[in-house]
């Protein structure tokens, strides 16, 4: 899962990608708490208030992986900003939530904005994100198992002409 | 569509010098679009928008020119900024999801913040016979609008006639404007903003200077 690289003041995308993730899926209760047991909650303005779209989701199925659309899904986003303590913008942080909960969006995007800090990011990305990853990989390997139980291996033993 | 940037998000760099758009924006988009509708019922009218940004305007723009292109531009609506507007294409990227025309005829708005630089106004879409909604609106941002001198208008909208002394469009601009008059309906929606305040010059207006 996901390893955090202290070094980097600038975190590569993929990491980025990563706790995004991490955070999309995360339940709202969780989120919240997470946030409510900030000692230091930073001063942030709203980029982009939380508002709920469509979007179109693709996919491949066919044998030949060409894309198609799927169909499309309710999706809620928001764009926070961090300010300092001189009222200017530190950083921007972005939430994309399945669903309509603007305030799940939100958190997503403060999480997101405050995993940019350097000063902030071990911190957060041990006691927020780790655990999260977590139940969701052991709910994801708890539904492969519940899969993979039920899997069937076809073959042919004549082939008819 | 050929002259049509693909709207790229902005760098992570830029997103610290966005400001934040409407503070509410389904309320602020509609009590704009209503203002600016009056503005074009009533050609000369200077009207104030109301205007509630919740963030400073990006600069050039003032704050009429920034909430008309927040509550009307869109994915539909190619927007052309001037040279001296250009400061603000990434605010409009970011808050309308607006693609940037590289040429003015490829816009449905264009912004002009500085007047003087401002292109041959043929040079817009003017829409087509059957097609005339396909033409450029054009929102100008001007030194000062005054409502007892200038140029004298007439026309749909107007009780009798009404003056709109313009300050700071070049002089050809009137008889560019002139010029397209006997287009109609072919032609262009042009907005004056100033400050907060804007007045409109829809085609249908007959300007005598």
């Amino acid at each position: 899962m996901p390893s955090h690289s202290a070094s980097q003041p600038q975190p590569e995308t993929a990491t980025r990608q990563r706790w995004l993730a991490v955070l999309a899926k995360a339940p709202s209760a969780q989120l919240e708490a997470a946030w409510n047991a900030l000692a230091d909650k930073p001063a942030h303005r709203a980029l982009r208030r939380a508002e709920t779209g469509l979007v179109m989701v693709r996919g491949r199925i066919g044998g030949t992986g060409q894309p198609f659309n799927f169909g499309e899904m309710t999706m809620t986003r928001a764009a926070v900003q961090l300010l300092d303590s001189a009222g200017a913008v530190s950083h921007t942080g972005f939430g994309h939530v399945a669903g309509r909960s603007a305030r799940r969006a939100e958190l997503v995007a403060l999480f997101d904005a405050l995993l940019q800090d350097p000063a902030r990011h071990d911190a957060l990305a041990a006691t927020v994100i780790a655990p999260l990853a977590a139940q969701q990989e052991a709910a994801n390997a708890v539904r492969a198992a519940k899969v993979g139980a039920s899997k069937v291996d076809f073959f042919t033993m004549v082939r008819g002409e | 569509m050929n002259g049509i940037a693909e709207t790229r998000p902005a760098g992570s760099s830029d997103f610290g010098r966005l400001e934040p758009g409407f503070a509410d924006p389904v309320r602020d988009a509609q009590s704009c679009f209503r203002a600016i509708l009056d503005a074009m019922a009533h050609p000369g009218r200077i009207v104030k928008l109301p205007v509630s940004l919740a963030g400073a305007p990006p600069a050039p723009l003032g704050s009429a020119a920034t909430s008309i292109a927040l509550a009307l531009c869109d994915l539909d609506t190619p927007v052309w900024l001037d040279e001296a507007a250009g400061a603000a294409a990434s605010y409009i990227a970011f808050h309308c999801g607006a693609p940037l025309a590289t040429i003015p005829g490829e816009a449905r708005f264009a912004f002009i913040a500085d007047p003087s630089i401002l292109p041959p106004l043929d040079s817009f879409a003017l829409g087509s016979d059957e097609y005339p909604e396909r033409s450029a609106t054009l929102v100008i941002e001007v030194a000062g609008l005054t409502g007892d001198d200038g140029a004298v208008l007439r026309g749909p909208g107007i009780r009798d006639e009404i003056r709109l002394g313009v300050i700071g469009v070049p002089g050809r601009f009137w008889t560019e404007r002139a010029a397209l008059a006997e287009l109609f309906p072919r032609g262009l929606d042009i907005l004056f903003v100033t400050g907060d305040t804007l007045a409109a010059l829809p085609r249908s207006t007959h300007i005598a200077l």
